[in-house]
């Protein structure tokens, strides 16, 4: 992975003295909060509905078990002893002290983290593919561009106060786990006429109150031009992007006000703009080459793709066997797996961790994937580079510690915001409503019956559960004072994106979890030939749901 | 009173440009600041004049036709309607690195100083602050951060670039 060299360093080293004096002078009263509002934003930290939260960036979901001890560590000496993986691949902290900040970002910044423009109208984390490296269908590893990005978009001075927010998201893979297309920029990588590897960019991609699916303005973008690139679109969404309406503010907006055709035109004028005034935005090739040898496959062993011990011990466990099918993912290289840690207990809080669970992550990586791991956007965790004969041994290490569930992409893996319990946007509770449709469908088998299945849940229209790409996505609404939970079918993120259709009204707290039951009953009476959830869905459209749902809960 | 970079040092002066409000007479002598659709409107005449004009640029105002008389102009100014609309850091840009720019350039509006470098990066090199900023605030805002990571056009080579130079981080303002 990247490590800092000294420029880097110098960098956030100054920055976080820059944010020491900020605070400093809020404390002193010097600053009133209103003033301070925009620095400690650019900092990553929110004034939550009980206090301070800090999001720290994990730059595309990366982090070495040193940073994962680090990040424990700081739970454990300025938080409650947890802390929350995000869909962004971020991490957060629900309750520092404001005085306490500046030693957090100190902390961060001595393995080499940050929590730079997590929040803010300014270009956030870049995330991508968290098998980005060694998945057998990828086209070239993202993630060197992900931390050219990273470093470009590091306090640019020219946008740092967009009219809205800005996430960038870039796939390697032919599979998208990135999201791309609900991004405000996605980029595909692909190969150009001459076979050439560039990339595809998707600009107008998001979700929140007007969900929308990126369009293609460029098919082929030569790696050299990425930052002359995306210079042109932040340009020309900086300048004419509208501010007048916090709601109507985001790139989507403007893209669809002005069509995707408009969009590439006024994006291509500029860059050629810009092109035309010189170079100096071509990243030199030696520091693209400097890059890109932080990412160089690891010294992986010669091994043959089957290890006798594993299977002996797939064959002998039940548990072993479901969490290997359902948990692991193929590896480019013969002898490997992936292998995910699901954030998701039955009955747990989504993307939550104890600081020593934390820490035996970080042991684990040590000893079985070359000290690394990946943040996923669905809030799990990945360790890209197992030795399959390690699995079982890898296994039982997590299942003693409660972290081997085996629901990756199951309808136990639910994305949930954090909801009533801590945001102050929120309308209603997300955390509850997960922790008891996890218990509806506790039985492994069952879920494993179910089949790959989304449920995503948002405690308000802002999304931040991404409710409409889950294939079930629940919305939390307020109808006078009370929570009903609104449920669209048919969502995803991934290749084919599309948006969730709502199915009728919303269900009451005390309806809503039945419902779901009454979706997947419904589902799995109707499917055929083994189709997951989102095929049947996609064949008989929502009128079979409707029915079943209506009927029984007598709306 | 208005903070100007003069030879790579801040100091404070006077402003000697009036402002004319669009519906006022333009006084025949006298440096004057203008709106940028009045210089427009008015352009036969106002370049004819032997004294400086500058112009001003509301926060939601664009470049449209102005970005290629520039050269015309000693003084422009950006104005910051709120801190958090950030157009004119891109107007500014535009200025100095596509019309080449070479006059006053001047921020103006609700300024903090968190801000300051940012706006020193795109190629302002004058400053309308209020009270609570002193020069020494200033000049310690600026230097807060003093390695960067993207080119802009004050000439300060980005950390690639360095790298490939093999300089150090404490060459990157001296670089400039």
């Amino acid at each position: 992975m990247y490590r800092y060299d000294e420029f880097d360093h110098k960098i956030v080293t100054e920055r976080v003295e820059q944010f020491r004096g900020q605070v400093a002078r809020r404390l002193s009263g010097e600053l009133s909060e209103d003033e301070f509002k925009p620095l400690r934003l650019m900092n990553g930290l929110y004034l939550q509905l009980h206090a301070y939260m800090l999001r720290v960036a994990v730059p595309y979901g990366t982090l070495s078990s040193r940073q994962l001890r680090q990040l424990a560590h700081i739970a454990r000496e300025y938080d409650k002893g947890y802390a929350h993986f995000t869909t962004r691949q971020n991490v957060q902290y629900n309750w520092p002290r404001l005085a306490d900040v500046p030693d957090i970002l100190k902390d961060l910044a001595d393995v080499e983290m940050h929590a730079l423009q997590t929040s803010g109208n300014c270009i956030r984390n870049i995330t991508t593919d968290p098998y980005a490296g060694v998945s057998a269908d990828e086209l070239e590893d993202p993630r060197p561009w992900a931390e050219i990005l990273r470093q470009w978009s590091s306090l640019h001075p020219e946008f740092s106060f967009l009219p809205r927010k800005f996430k960038i998201a870039i796939n390697g893979a032919k599979e998208d786990r990135a999201a791309i297309l609900f991004h405000d920029i996605g980029i595909g990588m692909a190969r150009g006429g001459n076979g050439e590897i560039g990339f595809r960019v998707y600009v107008g991609g998001g979700q929140g109150r007007t969900p929308m699916v990126a369009e293609c303005i460029r098919e082929f973008l030569p790696k050299t031009d990425l930052l002359a690139y995306m210079e042109a679109i932040l340009r020309v969404y900086n300048r004419f992007g509208r501010r007048d309406n916090l709601y109507k503010s985001r790139i989507k907006i403007l893209v669809h006000q002005i069509g995707a055709e408009a969009m590439a035109k006024q994006v291509e004028d500029e860059f050629a703009a810009i092109q035309k005034q010189g170079d100096t935005l071509n990243v030199p090739p030696s520091e693209v080459d400097r890059i890109l040898a932080y990412f160089a496959p690891k010294n992986y062993e010669s091994l043959g793709d089957f290890a006798p011990e594993t299977e002996e011990a797939r064959l002998a466990d039940e548990n072993f066997a479901r969490w290997l099918d359902v948990n692991t993912a193929a590896h480019k290289i013969p002898g490997y797996r992936i292998a995910n840690i699901s954030t998701k207990p039955v009955g747990g809080i989504p993307g939550d961790m104890s600081a020593d669970d934390m820490d035996a992550v970080a042991d684990l990586a040590d000893k079985f994937s070359f000290s690394e791991l990946r943040v996923t956007h669905k809030q799990n965790l990945t360790f890209a580079d197992v030795r399959g004969k390690d699995l079982h041994a890898l296994w039982k290490a997590l299942d003693e510690r409660g972290l081997a569930s085996a629901n990756i992409s199951l309808i136990t893996d639910q994305i949930a915001c954090p909801g009533l319990d801590y945001c102050n946007l929120a309308n209603t509770r997300s955390i509850p409503i997960a922790q008891e449709i996890s218990k509806r469908f506790e039985d492994a088998e069952l879920q494993r019956r179910i089949g790959r299945l989304h449920i995503n849940i948002s405690g308000c229209i802002n999304a931040c559960g991404h409710h409409h790409v889950g294939h079930i996505g629940i919305l939390g609404v307020d109808k006078k004072g009370v929570e009903y939970y609104q449920v669209g079918l048919g969502g995803s993120s991934d290749n084919n994106g599309s948006i969730g259709k709502i199915v009728g009204p919303a269900f009451a707290r005390d309806e809503i979890v039945d419902a779901i039951g009454t979706i997947v009953d419904t589902y799995l009476k109707q499917r055929v030939n083994g189709e997951e959830f989102l095929d049947t869905y996609r064949r008989i459209g929502l009128q079979p749901f409707k029915e079943t749902l209506y009927d029984t809960t007598q709306h | 009173m208005i903070l100007r970079n003069i030879n790579n040092r801040f100091e404070f002066g006077e402003d000697a440009f009036e402002r004319i409000e669009d519906d006022a007479p333009v006084p025949a002598t006298g440096a004057v600041l203008v709106s940028a659709a009045r210089w427009l409107g008015e352009h036969d005449i106002l370049a004819k004049r032997k004294e400086p004009v500058g112009v001003w640029i509301e926060g939601d105002g664009d470049l449209e036709g102005l970005g290629e008389k520039c050269a015309q102009l000693e003084l422009i100014v950006l104005r910051f309607p709120v801190f958090k609309d950030g157009r004119a850091y891109s107007q500014a840009r535009l200025l100095r690195e596509r019309y080449g720019f070479k006059g006053e350039l001047r921020a103006t509006g609700n300024i903090l100083r968190d801000q300051l470098a940012f706006m020193e990066r795109c190629g302002f090199n004058a400053f309308e602050l209020d009270e609570r900023i002193g020069l020494s605030q200033f000049n310690e805002a600026l230097a807060e951060i003093s390695v960067y990571y993207q080119p802009t056009g004050d000439g300060r080579m980005p950390v690639y670039q360095l790298r490939t130079t093999q300089a150090s981080p404490g060459q990157a303002r001296a670089a400039a």
